[in-house]
C-alpha cells in the first residue's frame, strides 16, 4: 500500500518529523512491541514454582498445549462459537436489512431504532442476558419454566454456549446491520426492475442477483466477525459464564486470561497469546488482501 | 420492485412486521433492565418480575450513584469517562501528528516505522495482556489513569485513517503554503488540523466507545474499587457467595453505563456511521 502513493510535494527537515513520531513510536513500543516480544520470549520458558528463576525449555510449552486435551478442546469451543456468533448475527441483520431495503419510506427509522445496541458493551450486554436467564430470577427461565422446560446454564453446557452465543450476537446485529443495508442500497434499483419486469419472484431475485452483489460485504462482515467473536467477546463470558461449566465455554482469549491471571502459569499462557498473534496475523492478512482486491477493483 | 411493496399489500405489512419484530428482540433486554431498575428488591426476586416500570426510578438511581455497592457509581462512571476521553483524545493526537510526518517529510527510517505500525493493526490488547500487564506494574502504573489509557493508544488504526485522508488533500494547498514561506506546523495548524475537523470527529466518537466499553483491561489493572471503570464494575457489584444479589441497583448501573456511548450514537449518528466505515476500510 505505501508504494506507489507518495506526496510530490514535501517539507524538508529530517528532526521534525522524528520528533512528530516520536510520541507514537514510543507509545508503541513499550506498550506494544516489548509486551509481544514478553509474550514470545516468555513462551520458550517455563518459571519455577517459585517464580524466582525459570527454565529455558524451547517449544516445550507449544508442545504441551497442542497435546493439552483442554487446550485442543477450548480450540473447538471457539470454533464452534465463532461460527455460531458470526452466523446468528449477520443472518438476523441480512434479514432486518432486506425488509428494511423494500422501504421506501421509513427505513431511516428502523436503522435509528436498529443501530444503538452497537453502544451497549458486550459485558452490560453479558449481565442483561443473564438477568433474563438467572435461573433464579430470571423472567425467561420462569416462563421457559411455564412451558415445562427446566432452564438452567449454570449447570448444562448446552445451554451456557447457547447463551454466550446469543448475548455476544445480539450486540453485533446493529453492525452487520448497517453494512449489510449500505451494501443493498448501493445495488443499482434498475438491475433489479429488469429482473422483476422478467418475472423474477423474491427470492428468486434475491438468490441471483442480490447475493452474488452483496458477496464483497459478506466476506467484511465474516472476517469482521470472527475476529469480534475471538476477542471482543470475553466480557459476554466472563459475566454470563466464567467459561464453565466445565470450561465449555472457555474460548482462547478467556483461556489466555484464565491460565495467566487466575492460575498463574505465565509460560503456558504466554505460549497461547504466541498462538492467538498468529491467529491474529493470518485473519489480518485474508482482511487486507481482500480489501486490496476490492480497491484494485 | 419498490412499487410493488408500497401498494401496501400483505407483502408490505409483512415487511413492517418482521422489523418490528427485530426491533423487539433488540429491545427487549434493556427494556426489562430499565423495568427492573425502577422497581424494589422484592417484586424481582418473586418471579415473574413486573414487565411494565414502577415508581422506584429515582431511589434506585440515587443509591446507584451515591452509595452503590462497592464505591459509588458516580465515581466509576468519572473514572470510564477519562479513560474514554483520554484514549479517544490521546490516540487522535498522536495519530495525527504521525500520520502528517509519515505523509508530509522524507525522513530517514520512514519506511521501517511505516511498517512498524503497520504490524500494530488490530492486534488487540487481549492478545498480550500478561507481558501488558508486567510493564504496566513495573511502571507502578496500576490503578492510575494511565496504566488504563496508554497501553490501548498503542495501535495504529488511526495513523492509517488520517494518512489515507492526507493522501487526498490536494499538493496545491502545501505548495502554495511553501511559496508563501509558511513553515510545516503553521500549515499543519492552519489547513490540515482544520481540514481534517470532520474525520476527527468521526474517529472520536468510534475512540470513545471503544474506551468507554473496554472490560478486561480495567479488570485487570484496576485493584482499587475506586479506580474500577463502570462496565467492568458491575460484575464487581454481584457478590461472591450464594447471598441475593441487589438487583435494582445493579441494573440502574447497567443502564448508566450504556447511556453515554448510547447517547454518542443517537446524537451523532451520521458522524459515529461515517467513522464506522472509515474504520474498516
Amino acid at each position: 500500500m505505501a508504494a506507489g502513493m507518495e506526496k510530490r510535494v514535501t517539507f524538508k527537515g529530517i528532526w521534525l518529523p522524528l520528533l512528530l513520531v516520536a510520541p507514537q513510536v514510543v507509545v508503541t513500543a513499550v506498550f506494544f512491541f516489548y509486551p509481544a516480544g514478553q509474550a514470545i520470549w516468555q513462551s520458550l520458558f517455563i518459571p519455577d514454582p517459585f517464580g524466582l528463576s525459570s527454565r529455558f525449555v524451547g517449544l516445550g510449552n507449544f508442545e504441551f498445549l497442542l497435546s493439552n486435551s483442554y487446550y485442543r478442546a477450548s480450540f473447538v469451543t471457539t470454533a464452534i462459537f465463532s461460527i455460531l456468533v458470526t452466523v446468528v448475527s449477520m443472518g438476523v441483520a441480512l434479514w432486518l436489512a432486506v425488509l428494511a431495503d423494500r422501504l421506501i419510506k421509513g427505513s431511516g427509522t428502523y436503522r435509528t431504532l436498529l443501530i444503538w445496541p452497537y453502544a451497549v458493551a458486550p459485558a452490560v450486554a453479558g449481565v442483561l442476558w443473564m438477568f433474563m436467564f438467572n435461573t433464579r430470577i430470571g423472567v425467561v427461565t420462569w416462563y421457559l419454566g411455564k412451558l415445562g422446560y427446566d432452564w438452567n446454564h449454570v449447570l448444562n453446557g448446552t445451554e451456557a454456549m447457547g447463551l454466550v452465543v446469543v448475548a455476544s450476537a445480539w450486540g453485533r446485529i446493529s453492525y452487520n446491520f448497517l453494512f449489510f443495508l449500505a451494501g443493498l442500497q448501493a445495488i443499482p434499483r434498475s438491475v433489479i426492475e429488469a429482473a422483476a419486469i422478467d418475472g423474477a419472484h423474491f427470492w428468486t431475485r434475491f438468490r441471483t442477483i442480490v447475493w452474488p452483489l452483496l458477496s464483497p460485504t459478506t466476506f467484511f462482515l465474516l472476517v469482521v466477525n470472527i475476529v469480534y467473536a475471538f476477542f471482543e467477546t470475553f466480557g459476554v463470558i466472563h459475566t454470563i459464564t466464567a467459561g464453565g461449566p466445565q470450561q465449555s465455554t472457555t474460548i482462547l482469549v478467556y483461556k489466555v486470561y484464565a491460565d495467566g491471571f487466575v492460575g498463574q502459569d505465565l509460560g503456558s499462557s504466554a505460549a497461547q497469546s504466541v498462538i492467538l498473534l498468529a491467529v491474529v496475523s493470518v485473519l489480518t492478512v485474508i482482511q487486507f488482501r481482500y480489501i486490496e482486491r476490492r480497491v484494485h477493483y | 420492485m419498490s412499487g410493488m411493496v408500497e401498494r401496501r399489500g400483505a407483502a408490505y405489512w409483512l415487511t413492517h412486521v418482521g422489523l418490528i419484530l427485530g426491533v423487539a428482540f433488540v429491545f427487549f433486554p434493556i427494556w426489562l433492565a430499565f423495568v427492573a431498575s425502577t422497581v424494589t428488591q422484592a417484586e424481582i426476586v418473586r418471579p415473574p418480575m413486573p414487565l411494565l416500570p414502577g415508581r422506584h426510578l429515582v431511589e434506585n438511581y440515587r443509591e446507584a450513584l451515591v452509595a452503590g455497592v462497592n464505591v459509588p457509581v458516580a465515581r466509576m462512571m468519572f473514572n470510564s469517562m477519562v479513560m474514554a476521553l483520554g484514549i479517544a483524545l490521546g490516540k487522535i493526537a498522536i495519530s495525527l501528528l504521525s500520520a502528517f510526518a509519515i505523509v508530509y517529510f522524507r525522513f530517514p527510517g520512514r519506511k521501517v516505522f511505516f511498517w512498524l505500525i503497520f504490524l500494530t493493526l488490530m492486534l488487540p490488547v487481549e492478545v498480550r495482556i500478561v507481558p501488558t500487564f508486567e510493564v504496566i506494574a513495573g511502571f507502578g502504573m496500576l490503578n492510575s489513569y494511565s496504566g488504563l489509557i496508554l497501553p490501548l493508544i498503542a495501535s495504529a488504526t488511526a495513523t492509517f485513517l488520517f494518512r489515507q485522508f492526507f493522501m487526498t488533500v490536494p499538493d496545491e494547498l502545501a505548495e502554495a503554503a511553501r511559496v508563501d514561506g509558511a513553515g510545516p506546523m503553521r500549515f499543519f495548524r492552519d489547513i490540515l488540523v482544520p481540514m481534517s475537523r470532520t474525520n476527527m470527529a468521526a474517529l472520536f466518537v468510534i475512540l470513545f466507545i471503544y474506551g468507554w466499553n473496554q472490560y478486561l483491561w480495567p479488570l485487570l489493572i484496576t485493584t482499587d474499587p475506586r479506580m474500577n471503570t463502570i462496565v467492568m464494575g458491575i460484575k464487581q457489584m454481584f457478590p461472591s457467595g450464594d447471598d441475593l444479589a441487589n438487583w435494582p441497583v445493579i441494573m440502574a448501573t447497567s443502564i448508566l453505563a450504556m447511556l453515554p456511548p448510547v447517547a454518542v450514537v443517537i446524537f451523532m449518528q451520521n458522524l459515529f456511521i461515517r467513522g464506522l466505515v472509515d474504520s474498516e476500510k
